[in-house]
């Protein structure tokens, strides 16, 4: 009987305990010179594939930080669909008009399901006409984070596109050739998923620091041509504007700071990926300088009027879990003070510490918004889903003032309606509205109303907004709808806020 | 309507979004235009657009000008009938060389008016000048008729005519003086020239600091985007309102002490000083402090 036979017969409870074999028993790897370093390598995206076990059925999943330019989501499906895979659930952070390509593989069977934080484009026209027979789940950023973490989203394999990494998966979006910038929503993939597989445009040798996504949680490493195209970062909704109305109300939510009581040393901010909402940081940065105000930090998606404020000294802190442009990705890259946060620090209400918690003000765009102040960010005026959730529901419920910004209407459609279409972000977490017509305040926060009107801004109830969108382009023609939901809209916290049903025609 | 006549906004006749739109920016006047930005297939229903937005009730509100084609174009007459019809506050001439120009519009003006019902007489006009012909005749053209609220300098011809382009200014210096002094022998307003590169704010701000110390009234702007700097540039300072609000009280301790000259920490105060004063103060109420 030997030493671990005899702890067996001694200690029953001690029976899995095994005996030593050798030293590389069980990380064989050790033994090869070439496979100690190298062993996570894969010739190609194909193999990575077969050695992570990918199986029909199985969830995958892609981080969207080169929104329009992303080059990682369509490819990889491609070979899946080539390889024949079916049935798979696609988790990607978000989706943008580039994947319009989806459509084909939703139809042939190899995606059957979608957690997805927005949808734009062809794909999205084509879901909301009901190409699936599974809605879609739409879900927040801090909202994707609480769904993995309480498991009803688990992913079996992430593919995660990076500029730059070693052999070892120490990556990050701040070094080779296409920068993403931060890494934030792959972060939580790569803590999350069963099997992480990086693509790379860079290999550098280890170790490759900053790690934004780190060794022990990466499996397989291909090295691909090109990962995202970083010019296409801030195409749409991340777009920097010279449009007189957008500059206009992005003027007018700078007053509404300014006013608000929260505008004093050490505030901080965000600002949404919409234009006026981007615009409101020029207005800022003036008002900050004259009255000698510094913020202690921006949050969220970062930009390059964010990086201008920052690089002044006008904001001490950059948290980032997405850059908006090359400006913000380069900042990243060289100030200490412009730090990389996962989606899961950002905004998760089941973080034990969500950043979103410690904000001022933010800033943040809506398709719709009623008179109960429900803000719609979904869906268009033809029932059509058109955009994404973001961050929007999560730093509206967090932070101490949360202002909306929109026209009006926009051509002959009226911003300010009765009932959203979609209600994504409850009323109760929106305080202010500002239109390029007026400024509405909940009346849930009457102090707030008191300092606006009392600095001379243009208040008005939301009502008499309403009324004045009424007046200018009249009430819209429901839209119909048939009975099929198409889409499932997830509140942070995971419970349905609301459906979206499928559009007649 | 604004007391001040600071920003005239040009819009496209022929743009119908912008016509939807353009309310929202508080120009102090809107400015139709039915002349040179619209292209001669348009102009029919440039005219037609400008008639309906005449008439929209966000409008009421502001100060409406149409610019109309010159009264020798196929265009001009059919124009001004669209524009008084429509209810058009002031008609705005282009190419105004001589005072027999404003009176060939007056006559129109008062039969369109008799044949609409409008109050004769209540068609405002302003006088664009253009030519060197027009800043010479500028004083005639400035005492012309009763409607005229003001008289404007219009550069890209008027350069042209005198053989030169648009520079850092002393193009235009003996037109701004002429036309500046024209309009203020009688008593009507001044307006200066567009500012066309809309993404130079800087270059934009030093024109809107001349001819605001020169006492212009205002000037043509062709963005929206100009209109928040220049009211912010013409708006007077804290400082400037202090002082204004010290002399008045000066001037009103005076009064009771039933002195005509006071004085104010060692400087004569009397009426034009006074008056100034009052202007400014009025000027702050009605467009708020520098920022």
């Amino acid at each position: 009987m030997n030493q671990t036979e005899r702890l067996h017969t001694n200690f029953p409870h001690l029976r899995s305990l095994t005996a030593f074999d050798t030293a590389c028993h069980t990380i064989p790897w050790l033994a090869d010179a070439e496979a100690k370093r190298h062993r996570k390598l894969c010739n190609s995206i194909e193999e990575a594939v077969l050695r992570s076990g990918l199986q029909n059925g199985m969830t995958i999943s892609f981080h969207h930080a080169f929104r329009e330019g992303d080059r990682v989501i369509n490819s990889v499906i491609a070979l899946l669909a080539r390889m024949g895979f079916k049935d798979l659930t696609l988790a990607s952070s978000s989706l943008m008009s580039c994947n319009e390509n989806l459509i084909e593989h939703i139809e042939n069977g190899v995606i059957s399901r979608i957690y997805t934080s927005g949808m734009r484009g062809k794909l999205a026209d084509a879901i909301s006409h009901g190409l699936m027979d599974e809605p879609v789940q739409i879900h927040s950023h801090g909202g994707r984070v609480k769904l993995l973490q309480d498991g009803e989203l688990q992913i079996d394999v992430a593919f995660l596109g990076v500029s730059c990494s070693d052999a070892f998966g120490n990556a990050n979006g701040i070094h080779g050739k296409s920068c993403c910038g931060s890494l934030g929503y792959a972060m939580v993939d790569a803590h999350f998923a069963k099997n992480v597989v990086l693509l790379t445009e860079t290999l550098v040798p280890f170790p490759n620091t900053p790690a934004s996504l780190a060794q022990d949680q990466v499996d397989y490493i291909v090295q691909v041509e090109s990962v995202g195209d970083p010019a296409k970062i801030s195409v749409g909704a991340a777009r920097v504007t010279s449009n007189p109305r957008e500059l206009m109300i992005a003027r007018y939510a700078a007053e509404v700071i300014e006013f608000s009581g929260y505008f004093k040393p050490g505030f901080s901010m965000q600002t949404g990926s919409g234009a006026a909402a981007t615009a409101c940081t020029r207005f800022m940065g003036d008002k900050m300088e004259r009255h000698g105000i510094k913020a202690r930090f921006a949050l969220g998606g970062i930009t390059g009027s964010l990086v201008d404020l920052h690089k002044r000294g006008l904001i001490e802190i950059l948290l980032d879990t997405q850059c908006f442009d090359s400006e913000a990705a380069a900042s990243l890259a060289t100030s200490q003070n412009h730090i990389e946060i996962s989606t899961n620090v950002y905004a998760n209400p089941g973080s034990k510490g969500a950043s979103c918690d410690q904000l001022d003000v933010v800033i943040l765009s809506a398709l719709e918004i009623d008179t109960d102040f429900n803000v719609n960010v979904i869906t268009g005026s033809d029932g059509v889903m058109r955009g994404a959730s973001g961050g929007h529901c999560d730093v509206a419920a967090a932070a101490n003032l949360t202002i909306v910004v929109a026209p009006l209407v926009r051509s002959r459609i009226p911003t300010v309606v009765k009932r959203v279409t979609t209600r994504l972000t409850p009323g109760e977490s929106v305080d202010v509205l500002v239109t390029d017509q007026g400024i509405a305040v909940n009346p849930a926060r009457p102090e707030i109303r008191e300092r606006l009107e009392a600095a001379g801004l243009n208040i008005v109830t939301i009502e008499a907004l309403y009324a004045r969108a009424v007046s200018l382009v009249g009430v819209p023609t429901p839209i119909e709808y048939t009975d099929r939901i198409v889409g499932v809209i997830r509140y942070r916290d995971g419970s349905v806020i609301d459906t979206v049903r499928q559009v007649k025609g | 309507m604004s007391p001040l006549r600071r920003s005239m906004l040009f819009l496209p006749g022929s743009n119908a979004a912008m016509l939807s739109t353009a309310f929202i920016y508080h120009a102090d006047s809107i400015m139709f235009d039915l002349e040179d930005a619209v292209a001669l297939r348009e102009k029919d229903s440039a005219r037609l657009l400008v008639f309906n937005a005449l008439q929209h009730p966000m409008y009421q509100q502001i100060e409406t000008v149409v610019r109309i084609n010159p009264l020798n174009t196929p265009f001009g007459l059919l124009d001004l009938e669209a524009a008084v019809r429509g209810g058009a506050d002031v008609i705005r001439l282009p190419k105004t060389d001589t005072p027999e120009d404003i009176d060939e519009l007056e006559g129109h003006l008062v039969r369109i008016e008799r044949e609409c019902g409008r109050e004769v007489g209540s068609t405002r006009v302003m006088a664009a000048i253009e030519s060197a012909t027009g800043v010479i005749n500028a004083v005639a053209i400035a005492r012309s008729t009763p409607r005229l609220i003001g008289i404007a300098l219009a550069a890209f011809d008027y350069v042209m005519d005198m053989q030169t382009e648009r520079g850092d200014g002393t193009e235009l210096f003996y037109a701004r003086c002429a036309v500046l002094h024209a309009a203020r022998a009688a008593r009507i307003d001044a307006f200066d020239v567009v500012w066309s590169d809309v993404n130079d704010e800087a270059g934009f701000l030093r024109e809107v600091e001349l001819i605001r110390k020169m006492g212009f009234n205002g000037k043509s702007l062709i963005n929206p985007r100009q209109i928040d700097l220049l009211h912010n540039a013409y708006a007077p300072t804290q400082l400037e309102v202090d002082h204004a609000r010290r002399v008045t009280e000066a001037a009103k301790e005076g009064e009771r002490n039933g002195l005509g000259v006071v004085s104010l920490n060692g400087k004569m105060v009397d009426a034009p000083i006074i008056e100034h004063a009052q202007r400014l103060l009025e000027r702050a109420a009605a467009s708020g402090l520098r920022r």
